[in-house]
């Protein structure tokens, strides 16, 4: 990692575990987000990129590992010691939630002015001045409708700015809570799923709020929509299991057969069909002689595989139970380094036609 | 609900068939759950023992009457709903229709007529129908005037819509100089009219507002923050304490001691709020309830400094803010000062107005607070906690601040009772005040001011206005005491209302800023809080 | 020592009756979520139903037995005040189901209010003394140990054993846990939800009905605002021993029976409520949602 990559990184995660009693959502995680990038956080269901998040916004307190945040004035931030709240006030590390959470009883313009607390608390007195009605309160009050009114426009819900939250179609809402987050005046937004059940015209109306974003706010995205993953993003960390299996460009990414494997939930014999694609003749040879033998009773890679469960070590010697055989991109591995590896690059894409969101052709079995 | 399930019914039965087996059902019910308790009473005989004495008859009345109502309810009063469409079954409106033909000025007019002739003919009723049926003319003479004014407001409705809360202000503002103008009009003379207007003015008006402005303060708390306190008397008990001790063992003036009493119970609502912090739902609940509990367990016990159960009286009265006092025996007695005549009625004038102002400034508080970064988060918390600290709100002073502003509007508010009274014990802060300042907040419609403070009015005016009913005796012989039945009926009338209208009076949520225009959030989208 | 004992089987007598007040809210609030402010005045009909049983059979026979006398009085008791609580429910709370959170707590506390009063008008507000049941006081190694506790505790032991059969090992006990894990799936998978309901309500009531009949065996008195007192006692024992969990109302039952005979007899009586109460919120400061009670985890 070089002086300079540091330096233009806004966020930092390094050795990250989260652990739940004994299960391991993440484990010796690390990676980083530049600034005015958009990054994006993918993997399959169930991979901790949502736990990932929590540990970035401090809703969860991370086993081990550091989180560092690089403010744009050169001020940095260890976020795992900051206070939940304090993450998006002191850090300008804003949010949006999976299931949204707006306040739907109060109208858009409340919405993204409850955002805008922390500024209007100090505007006020701490509420004691702005009672009395002395002091700037009523112009930063002002102020924060001005700034709500620039991101309604943004978001294109300037019309229904009167209307309670709660009454917005969905697209509408996922919108609105982007346009909330931004009003906190963040310098690193994490969005969590932002296009998850949009139809094609809302998730396009999103990407063009993001590349407006992007323009002053770097941003972190965990995404399901490959289509949203493969337009706007500049970098793509992937994960499974709680571990990191690939980091890079979107290109390289989509490239990268153990993505490939964990994504699509491949059978065993297509492992072997991607080797073949890639070439890898000695694999194969070796392949023939007995699969999966050493794997226990499944013969496929089915997420309804047997019952029979291994554990993988792990650098500090935490077990992280995983049913057998579930890792794709851990099977991979494991087949890939019978044969000496080529390099990625030869990998060839997926066979043409498939999309990396089908449905995992493994849970057929 | 039961009502669609038995509609299903309606196509194999006509409604008078089956208002004939519900009201059956309902005998038989009524029949059950009253037998023991209406159809016999225990009673003491001389040596103290307990003995059955035997209701059988008001038993089988009571099965009737139950039997009767359900009768009529299925086979008139559904269908009539029914046919009226209630266009919002949530939020229970009647519609104009039916308010039209309920007020129509023909019955406007003979209702004034009766009410004046009533009036003018008060004093030789008795001697003209005799003293049973004039109890029931002075009964129905009410009737009219309620009647009258429901007329008028309807009429004007849309009129007082547009400027409730001006038109509100006024009529409480103008109302203890309306109520001493007409009595000392109908008694001839201004003394009478003084005297005449302590019922109305301490009874209805002063009680009415403590009410109001407890049920303000806990509206910060339950209302706005969405935490849900049990124990709100407990400081209504600390700031009448607070004066009490402090005024009657220092001799401190009520002016200096308000702010004192409602420091004192910011601070215990700050104490009760740091341990719950973490809880939610009932947990909270329960605990704020043991709080309460604990605060008056610590009066009745600690009797050195509280006097225990005996309670602490003479308790100094609020002055005319030092110039004035209201005790006939002081040089600077407000009768000797102006040189008018001595009553008593001018010290509750000058605590009506006291208490309209406390009232009035809570209100004001509130709605100021609302529009700043505190109430919304407030709000904001009720909404959503988790989002809320996503924005960087901290939720722990958000909490803090709203337990101490509801309380200290309760300390206010115990204050002025203890100088009101005179007098306090910790018989006056059991956990029931407590439920009826929540069931007010509830009933009104968390959030709306003008909703809780029509809420106050319906209950404790209400309840009061049972103590009128004293007629009664005269017709259900002299053991009967239509007050014993104001509880029973204030907790029906809590269910009534809540079953009308869940949401309560106002279900609707007033934004605290706009762009364009100011609409109305509905209730339904408005969430109630975690607490 | 013997003095330590001797508070433990004082606390053990009050433990029980809390307990058994305590599942009925326990109950309710597993499967509707709501607390239900009446059940401390349902006890107290429950009691007073026994009361007027009791003063029937006295006035009809010269002597009944008093193993029998109980019966009929619990027997009666439960059957009225389940009757109570099933119209309670059906009047006051299924129409608010699923409608705003507050509106069923409002309502429940009109019917607390309605009830304590409705038995203030037709019984009359003074207390309700009765001759002692059961005398008898058995002395073992200076411990005194008297007949009636010994039944409150015995009649307790059995109920929540039949109690407890009935709800791991009967397909109604099923379906009552259904419906607490999902109302809503439940009754799509053909529990009917309702009848569920209101067979809980029914159960709640019959257990405080009991502890309403011991209750007037052991105190001989009642009144028309006792159900107030041992009602919060009784929440405070559900949401101690965490709200929702059948054994923690038991659990908290005895615990607060325990620390107010422990109280008063080593410190002051008069401060025997406030101990339970701070113990209470101790306790929660430590463990929010009582100790035996779900951690209630909030989705991020």
């Amino acid at each position: 990692m070089s002086a300079n990559s540091m330096k233009d990184a806004i966020l930092q995660v390094e050795h990250l575990s989260m652990k739940f009693g004994g299960l391991v959502a993440i484990g010796d995680l690390s990676f980083q987000a530049k600034r005015g990038e958009i990054t994006a956080l993918i993997g399959p269901n169930g991979a901790g990129k949502t736990t990932v998040f929590n540990c970035i916004t401090g809703f969860y307190k991370p086993s081990e590992g550091m989180i560092t945040l690089n403010g744009a004035d050169g001020s940095s931030f260890l976020l795992e010691r900051l206070p939940n709240h304090e993450i998006p006030a002191r850090a300008k590390v804003a949010r949006t939630f999976q299931n949204i959470r707006l306040f739907s009883g109060m109208t858009l313009l409340e919405n993204l002015l409850v955002a805008q607390h922390n500024k209007l608390m100090k505007a006020s007195g701490y509420t004691i001045l702005g009672l009395l009605g002395i002091g700037g309160y009523r112009r930063a009050s002002a102020e924060s409708v001005e700034l709500a009114k620039h991101w309604l426009e943004k978001a294109d819900l300037v019309d229904r700015a009167d209307d309670p939250a709660g009454d917005l179609p969905y697209g509408a809402q996922r919108r609105l809570e982007i346009a909330r987050a931004m009003c906190t005046g963040p310098e690193l937004l994490c969005l969590d799923e932002p296009a998850a059940g949009l139809n094609p015209k809302e998730s396009a109306a999103l990407n063009t709020l993001l590349m407006d974003i992007k323009s002053s706010t770097s941003i972190l995205l965990i995404e399901h929509d490959m289509s949203v993953v493969m337009q706007i993003s500049d970098h793509v960390v992937v994960l499974e299991y709680g571990r990191k299996i690939s980091d890079g460009s979107p290109q390289s990414v989509r490239t990268d057969p153990r993505v490939i494997a964990a994504y699509l939930g491949v059978d065993d014999e297509e492992v072997e069909t991607v080797l073949t694609e890639v070439g890898d003749e000695d694999v194969i040879e070796q392949l023939d002689i007995g699969p999966d033998t050493a794997h226990g009773p499944g013969t496929s890679s089915s997420y309804l595989a047997g019952p029979v469960s291994d554990t993988i070590g792990h650098s500090e010697g935490e077990r992280v139970t995983v049913s057998k055989g579930a890792s794709k991109a851990a099977q991979f591995d494991a087949k890939a380094s019978v044969a000496p590896r080529k390099p990625t690059e030869r990998a060839t894409a997926k066979p043409p036609g498939k999309s990396p969101t089908s449905k995992p052709r493994g849970g057929r079995k | 609900m039961a009502v669609s399930v038995s509609s299903e019914r309606d196509t194999v039965a006509s409604p008078v068939q089956r208002a004939f087996r519900e009201a059956l059902y309902a005998g038989a019910i009524a029949l059950g759950l009253f037998i023991l308790f209406i159809g016999l009473k225990t009673d003491q005989n001389i040596s103290n023992q307990l003995i059955l004495a035997q209701r059988w008859g008001l038993l089988i009345t009571v099965v009737v009457l139950t039997m009767l109502g359900r009768f009529f309810y299925i086979a008139y009063g559904q269908p009539f709903m029914t046919n009226q469409k209630i266009a919002d079954v949530a939020t229970g409106l009647l519609p104009a229709s039916l308010a039209s033909r309920f007020f129509q000025l023909p019955a406007f007019i003979v209702a004034i007529v009766l009410a004046v002739v009533l009036f003018a003919f008060n004093s030789a009723l008795p001697g003209l129908v005799g003293d049973k049926l004039a109890g029931g003319l002075q009964f129905l003479r009410a009737l009219a005037v309620i009647y009258a004014l429901a007329c008028v407001i309807f009429y004007f409705r849309a009129f007082i819509h547009a400027n409730f809360t001006k038109l509100g202000i006024a009529a409480l503002v103008l109302y203890p100089i309306l109520v001493v103008v007409v009595l000392s009009i109908y008694a001839w003379s201004i003394m009478g009219g003084l005297q005449g207007s302590l019922k109305w003015v301490d009874n209805y008006g002063i009680q009415i507002l403590i009410y109001v402005m407890l049920a303000w303060g806990l509206n910060i708390v339950v209302g706005l923050a969405g935490l849900l306190d049990l124990g709100y008397v407990a400081f209504y008990a600390v700031g009448a304490y607070a004066y009490a001790l402090l005024g009657s063992h220092y001799g401190l003036s009520f002016w200096i001691l308000l702010p004192v009493a409602g420091a004192m119970a910011a601070f215990w609502g700050v104490m009760l709020g740091f341990p719950v912090l973490r809880l939610r739902g009932d947990y909270l609940a329960i605990v704020t309830l043991a709080f309460g509990e604990i605060i008056r367990l610590v009066l009745i016990n600690w009797r050195d400094v509280t006097n225990g159960s005996a309670g602490v009286s003479g308790i100094p009265k609020v002055t005319f803010f030092g110039l004035m006092t209201f005790n006939s025996t002081d040089p600077n007695y407000i009768g000797k000062v102006l040189d008018i005549a001595q009553s008593s009625a001018y010290y509750k004038i000058f605590l009506y107005y006291l208490i309209l102002a406390l009232a009035l400034l809570t209100a004001f508080v509130t709605t100021r607070l609302r529009r700043m970064p505190v109430g919304r988060a407030w709000e904001a918390l009720r909404e959503d906690e988790i989002a809320c600290r996503s924005l960087g709100i901290n939720t722990t002073t958000t909490k803090l601040t709203a337990f101490a502003t509801g309380a200290m509007f309760g300390g206010f508010a115990g204050a002025f009772f203890s100088a009101r009274q005179g007098f306090v014990s910790p018989e006056s802060f059991v956990f029931l005040e407590s439920a009826i300042i929540l069931a007010i907040v509830v009933l009104g419609g968390m959030g709306s001011l003008v909703g809780i403070a029509v809420a106050a009015m319906v209950m404790i005016g209400g309840t009061e206005a049972l103590r009128e009913l004293d007629f009664l005796k005269s017709f259900f012989g002299k053991d009967f005491t239509p007050e014993l039945y104001r509880m029973l009926l204030f907790g029906m009338a809590m269910v009534i209302v809540m079953l009308w209208k869940p949401r309560g009076f106002v279900g609707s949520r007033e934004p605290t800023a706009f762009l364009r225009e100011r609409k109305a959030v509905s209730g339904s989208f408005t969430k109630e809080g975690h607490g | 020592m013997q003095y330590f004992v001797q508070q433990l089987i004082n606390g053990l007598t009050l433990g029980s009756i809390y307990g058994l007040i305590a599942i009925g809210y326990t109950m309710v609030y597993g499967i509707i979520g709501m607390i239900n402010f009446a059940h401390g005045d349902i006890f107290m009909v429950g009691a007073f139903a026994a009361l007027v049983v009791f003063l029937i059979l006295g006035s009809l026979f010269y002597s009944v037995p008093v193993v029998l006398a109980l019966l009929i009085m619990m027997i009666v008791a439960m059957l009225l005040t389940s009757l109570y609580n099933w119209t309670i429910e059906k009047v006051a709370y299924r129409p608010l189901r699923g409608s705003f959170r507050l509106a069923p707590l409002i309502t429940a506390i009109g019917m607390s209010i309605a009830l304590s009063n409705f038995i203030q008008v037709t019984q009359g507000p003074r207390n309700k003394p009765i001759p002692p049941m059961v005398s008898q006081v058995y002395n073992i190694n200076g411990i005194s140990v008297s007949l009636k506790q010994i039944i409150i505790v015995i009649v307790t032991a059995l109920l929540l054993a039949l109690f407890w059969y009935l709800v791991n090992r009967t397909s109604l006990g099923r379906a009552q846990r259904a419906c607490e894990q999902d109302r809503k799936m439940a009754a799509l998978l053909g529990v009917d939800v309702d009848r569920t309901i209101s067979i809980t309500f029914i159960m709640g009531a019959a257990l405080a009905a009991v502890a309403g009949t011991l209750f007037l065996m052991y105190y001989g008195v009642i009144a028309f605002s006792d159900g107030f007192v041992p009602g919060v006692k009784a929440f405070t024992a559900a949401v101690l021993g965490g709200i929702g969990s059948l054994p923690g109302a038991v659990l908290g039952g005895l615990m607060i029976g325990f620390i107010e005979s422990m109280w008063s007899a080593y410190f002051s009586i008069d401060y025997k409520d406030v101990a339970a109460f701070s113990i209470l919120a101790i306790v929660l400061i430590f463990l929010p949602s009582g100790i035996l009670g779900r951690p209630e985890v909030e989705k991020v």
